[in-house]
């Protein structure tokens, strides 16, 4: 499956100039509010019809400016689920699952009840209103109600940006699972982090209604020019195998591409996959491995890049093995040590996040 | 004075709540489709359409039912020629209908329009998204929705409907057994000699007509809002 968005629409005096593609997995449309994420997947949906462009599902067009081509929302297959759920207040959570289901072509019905209601633990919920439901069962009742319409492709926007964070915790398993299992890629916008760190499998960074940055997720956000991100956020996403539960002092040990790490033992086997994020200030640099230091991660790299100096700290970016991991030190250190770009250094880790399964 | 119903009497009430029930559902399916108009389409005219809707609450009566004459006549402009199909308005029944309609239209779209504009409007958007056409969220999100304004219009409509009495008067006359309605029977009633009696029971019974219609018009709406899952 494909994604293909080619567009030039003009809304007022915001004017949205944006060209992507996303394959299977999840696709994080990235950036601060009022960037434009929004715009674009009602584009995608058919819900706004921009002013030039394209968007192509599959080699088909939904809309193509060029050929006068629009094929309407209702006829398109992509589902939605809305910021604020919009469920329909007046029919029972079944009914409202149900809904998308009934339009579907009989031999295009690929979703089923049992499993999408199992998948998003709704099955307690069915004969209630809408009305008596938490913020949070109101939003998976909305991503099951998208599921069961089959689509080609789901878009999500900002599903979680009305919840908790109690209630955040307690869905994002939920898109986990439903990036890993049900196969449909899914467009999800956000303007946060954590959200996009623990689940994007390629980034689309908006910025002022462009896409500032595209890619795989751990090069999009461990890039240093990734200038929409708070500096404290900066940080590399490593994807992580676990192969010892515990060492024996109460740690875990994790394999990644740029070296292994000891974390605190993790309620995982041995085999299992997880992703976790260093966050550049966490990180420091030495000229070689150092002696005598409590600190148990220690990264071998090459120095890739050196970024722009922003008050008195400055980011660095290390390929180790191929991987990017993120540093930030002070100027005054990078003056110091005299580091130039190619130079064999040493990363000191002092904590490491869990960023997702 | 309390004993039942002449045959008379029947015919009265009988008559009144042929003609109102037949005014609130024949004006159903155009009260419907101008108060969407009024609410979702904006085009040069819409101030205009809006006025035409709401002069026969304006207008006096007696105007309304004479236009409804000069029109809707046996050599009125559309009367002829619905004549010619064999629909016949003038000192009829259906004619009585058709004016306590045209009354009634104001009350039932001003109720309709109020609903519809209050849709929330995403909602039908969401329904798009999951693969319903114009007609389908139509039928099974704006309408349920907007079923208590409809329901409140209807009944806005049905008791214009069961009081009306210029219009009525003007346009199809007072004819025993084919317009005399309850407000024209009472009317005439007072201007005989001796009538008060009559109009005296025939106002008790309006009263306990118009009393059930609210208790009905109030279950009705109770139960619609609680269908929308307004609790």
């Amino acid at each position: 499956m494909s994604l293909d968005v080619a567009i030039d629409h003009r809304q007022g005096d915001f004017r949205l100039q944006a060209r992507f593609s996303a394959g299977t997995g999840l696709t994080a449309l990235f950036g601060r509010s009022g960037s434009g994420k929004t715009t674009l997947v009602n584009v995608i949906a058919g819900l706004v019809k921009p002013e030039k462009g394209h968007v192509t599902v599959d080699g088909q067009a939904l809309v193509d400016t060029g050929r006068r081509l629009f094929v309407p929302p209702h006829r398109r297959r992509v589902g939605y689920v809305f910021q604020e759920g919009r469920l329909f207040p007046h029919l029972t959570v079944r009914r409202n699952l149900l809904y998308g289901r009934w339009f579907t072509p009989h031999a295009e019905r690929r979703a089923r009840l049992d499993d999408v209601v199992e998948m998003l633990g709704i099955g307690g919920l069915l004969a209630r209103h809408p009305a008596s439901l938490s913020g949070g069962e109101k939003q998976r009742v909305a991503i099951g109600r998208a599921l069961l319409a089959s689509p080609r492709l789901l878009l999500m926007d900002e599903p979680l940006a009305a919840l908790d964070d109690a209630r955040k915790a307690e869905i994002l398993p939920y898109i986990e699972r439903l990036r890993d299992q049900a196969g449909i890629p899914i467009v999800y916008v956000s303007h946060a982090v954590v959200e996009v760190v623990r689940l994007a499998t390629t980034v689309v960074m908006m910025q002022d209604g462009q896409v500032a940055a595209a890619g795989p997720a751990g090069e999009v956000m461990s890039r240093l020019d990734v200038a929409s991100l708070g500096r404290a956020e900066i940080g590399a996403l490593l994807d992580a195998t676990v192969t010892a539960a515990d060492d024996g002092y109460g740690l875990s040990l994790l394999a990644t591409q740029a070296g292994e790490l000891r974390v605190p033992a993790l309620d995982l086997p041995v085999g299992a996959t997880l992703r976790v994020q260093i966050l550049a200030r966490d990180v420091m640099i030495a000229l070689a491995p150092p002696q005598g230091l409590s600190g148990l991660n220690m990264l071998q790299g090459t120095l890739a890049e050196i970024g722009l100096p922003q008050g008195a700290s400055v980011d660095l970016r290390l390929d180790c093995n191929g991987a990017p991991v993120l540093a930030q030190i002070t100027r005054r250190s990078l003056e110091t040590l005299g580091l130039r770009v190619g130079q064999r250094l040493t990363g000191i880790v002092k904590s490491v996040t869990f960023a997702g399964r | 004075m309390f004993q039942a119903l002449t045959t008379e009497e029947w015919q009265i009430v009988e008559l009144s709540l042929r003609i109102a029930t037949w005014a609130m559902f024949g004006s159903l399916p155009f009260g419907l489709l101008v108060a969407w108009i009024l609410a979702r389409k904006r085009f040069w005219g819409h101030a205009l359409l809006n006025s035409i809707v709401h002069l026969p609450l304006v207008m006096p009566p007696v105007v309304t039912g004479y236009m409804l004459l000069l029109l809707f006549g046996r050599r009125g402009f559309f009367g002829a020629a619905l004549a010619d199909v064999g629909i016949v308005f003038a000192f009829r029944w259906t004619g009585a209908a058709l004016a306590c309609a045209v009354m009634g239209f104001p009350l039932m779209v001003r109720a309709m329009r109020l609903s519809i504009e209050a849709v929330d409007r995403r909602l039908e958007a969401a329904a798009g998204t999951l693969g319903a056409n114009a007609l389908w969220v139509f039928v099974t999100v704006t309408l349920p929705l907007i079923l208590p304004g409809v329901v409140a219009g209807m009944i806005l409509s049905f008791a214009k409907a069961m009081g009306e009495f210029g219009a009525t008067i003007t346009f199809v006359s007072n004819i025993p057994g084919e317009t005399r309605t309850l407000p024209t029977a009472i009317y005439t009633f007072l201007n005989v000699p001796g009538g008060d009696a009559g109009a005296l029971r025939l106002t008790l019974i309006s009263v306990a007509l118009s009393l059930a219609a609210l208790l009905a018009s109030e279950w009705l709406a109770r139960r619609a809002a609680r269908n929308v899952g307004a609790a």
